[in-house]
């Protein structure tokens, strides 16, 4: 190759390699280790108080201290331990459920196909944070009877997305090739027609990724997920916006949220570029 | 059930019905085909005549709102009405199936090897992944493909059109089927490729003894490889009989048209013709014989009378004029059975 003869360059940056990408994913990695490590980092205790109540943001406090001198800083970290679990819980879920759904409904068509998209169309036929307040509601409140609420509101994204794939690759020659060397109906599907559904689902679920942890925050803020003292985002934001002068107890939550959304946004960007050919 | 010594393939009086947005289609309308074993049978004709619908009913690939009649049988044994689940045995095992287009017939997210073993083992579950993936290397070896055990881990897309169609050969050929349907083999292949696929097919139908329908538009390649030749036009078989007769003595004015349209490198040098028109819609079949509109022979009687297969001179064709066609065979063959006129212009 003519490379082998000239220089090797320093660094050659990949065409998916973008500053959106490279920021998401730094983000997204962060977020992750923070939750993963918090509980070991040598920071304040976030349930107890540990200083002056309302102290504004000083070199031990850096965001302050809330209503009851807890440390802004080390409950905002400690949120990604409830934040990101749940919605890793309700993203593999809400994809497992319909994703399987859309595949066999896309599949067999006819009645079932009926059947599951009546059920999607009845579902997606309410707004998302009205349905999710409503069966968090019903079940009583909690971070978990929360992450049931998305599950629910979720996966007829997936399902038709599954479809959509799955009624176009059904059609293509090598899926009637399958069959014509005797396959059945089931390996058809998951040998000849689900490996090549993945990418789009794969994208949306890492942009859906951010908005589950923007709905555990909105549905904490309204009083329906975690209940205090956890340190949830959401519920954090809802103390802070109590106290209309002490902006850093609202601050330090609203700028997680922010980032973990960013994060993921960015990323499922990026990882569309790199999956879709098309978009290159 | 099964007899062996019933033909490898009977195909009596088949029609096939599709329901169309406006009223019926119906694209195949009474076709009888025989393939015996070691036998080649080309079936010819344009597009949207019905060649390969008639193929996917036999191997039970249309899709269930599809209405099918006739019968279909399998060395004796009645396929048509038969439930997927028997016709998943057969298919694959008994009857292989090569399809036109290389590039989009084999799964891009599996190694041709793979897809091979996969063909094997569907049909044989006693056979071991380890020795499933042996055998796919020696379907390869089989098709002549170069470094069979490297190419086995390869993907699709890193194979050139013609190893692809080697690939599709291999698969196909992996149960050791009777039965081979080759739907337009070449048709997305390089000319040189063309006939390196062609001679494959012929060996590999002469050393298995298999029966082997070659679908195709191509009158070249079925010349050179079939015994017996069936031409369709608008979902029937207009002319049927061995390979020789048909071609060196064709009966029907639209097995004549095209062979008229075929350039030839021996002998002088003729302008091409083509057939005036074309297929009509099968949703709106004229009256009498589908192909009146188009032949230059026509009478009153092609208009009100559709005509059926009879025999002429040995082979069966389906036109009123049939004799007066073969007598005047010693013509140049044009469409309309006159000498081309030397100043015409296309």
């Amino acid at each position: 190759m003519a490379d082998s003869a000239s220089i090797r360059p320093a660094f050659v940056r990949p065409r998916w390699l973008t500053f959106p990408v490279a920021a998401g994913t730094l983000l997204v990695l962060f977020w992750v280790v923070v939750a993963l490590t918090v509980q070991w980092w040598p920071i304040d205790n976030p349930v107890a108080s540990v200083g002056m109540r309302l102290a504004p943001p000083s070199g031990a406090h850096w965001l302050g201290t809330d209503a009851l001198g807890r440390d802004v800083v080390s409950r905002t970290l400690h949120g990604a331990q409830y934040s990101l679990p749940v919605a890793l819980v309700v993203i593999l879920s809400a994809v497992g459920i319909g994703a399987t759904l859309g595949a066999i409904s896309g599949f067999l068509g006819g009645l079932a196909d009926a059947a599951v998209m009546r059920l999607v169309d009845i579902t997606l036929s309410f707004p998302a944070i009205m349905l999710a307040m409503a069966v968090t509601a019903s079940l009583g409140p909690g971070l978990w009877h929360a992450a049931i609420a998305m599950i629910i509101v979720s996966w007829p994204n997936y399902a038709r997305l599954m479809r959509a794939q799955v009624l176009a690759v059904k059609e293509r020659e090598h899926v009637e090739a399958a069959v014509a060397a005797g396959a059945s109906g089931p390996r058809t599907l998951v040998a000849h027609i689900l490996p090549l559904c993945w990418s789009p689902i794969l994208i949306n679920a890492t942009m859906d990724f951010g908005q589950i942890v923007l709905l555990v925050a909105s549905l904490s803020f309204i009083g329906l997920g975690a209940s205090p003292p956890t340190p949830e985002w959401g519920q954090m934001i809802s103390e802070g916006a109590q106290k209309f002068y002490q902006w850093w107890i609202a601050f330090g939550p609203g700028m997680a949220i922010l980032s973990v959304a960013l994060g993921f946004n960015f990323l499922g960007d990026g990882l569309r570029d790199f999956l879709d050919p098309r978009t290159q | 059930m099964e007899s062996p010594d019933a033909p490898l393939l009977e195909v009596r009086d088949l029609e096939v019905t599709f329901a169309a947005a406006r009223g019926r289609l119906e694209a195949i309308r009474g076709v009888d085909l025989t393939v015996q074993s070691g036998e080649t049978l080309g079936l010819v004709g344009e597009s949207g005549c019905g060649k390969s619908v008639t193929m996917l009913a036999v191997m039970g690939l249309l899709p269930p709102s599809v209405l099918i009649r006739g019968s279909i049988r399998y060395r004796g044994m009645e396929l048509a009405g038969r439930p997927q689940k028997e016709l998943g045995k057969l298919r694959g095992a008994s009857i292989g199936m090569i399809f036109q287009d290389p590039m989009t017939a084999l799964n891009p997210v599996l190694t041709i090897g793979a897809q091979i073993a996969e063909a094997i083992r569907i049909h044989d579950a006693t056979v071991s992944a380890r020795a499933a993936a042996g055998r796919a290397v020696d379907m390869l070896k089989l098709v002549t493909i170069p470094y069979p055990e490297r190419r086995a881990l390869q993907y699709p897309h890193e194979l050139s059109g013609g190893m692809r169609q080697r690939a599709m050969i291999a698969m196909a050929m992996a149960n050791e089927p009777e039965l081979l349907i080759a739907d337009e083999p070449t048709t997305a292949l390089d000319v040189t490729v063309q006939a390196q696929i062609i001679e494959l097919l012929r060996r590999l139908q002469a050393s298995h003894r298999m029966g082997l329908v070659l679908i195709s538009h191509d009158l070249g390649i079925v010349a050179g490889s079939a015994d017996s030749v069936a031409i369709m036009y608008a979902g029937r078989i207009v002319e049927r009989g061995a390979v020789e007769d048909i071609f060196d003595r064709p009966r029907h004015p639209y097995t004549r048209g095209l062979l008229a349209s075929l350039p030839k490198i021996d002998g002088q040098a003729t302008r091409l013709t083509a057939i005036e028109g074309s297929p009509p819609s099968l949703t709106a079949l004229p009256p009498g014989c589908a192909f009146h509109p188009r032949c230059r022979h026509a009478i009153t009687r092609c208009t009100t009378d559709e005509p059926t297969l009879r025999d002429v001179a040995g082979a069966a064709v389906a036109c009123h004029l049939a004799e007066s066609i073969v007598d005047a065979a010693s013509a140049p063959i044009t469409t309309d059975g006159q000498p081309s006129h030397p100043n015409a212009t296309a």
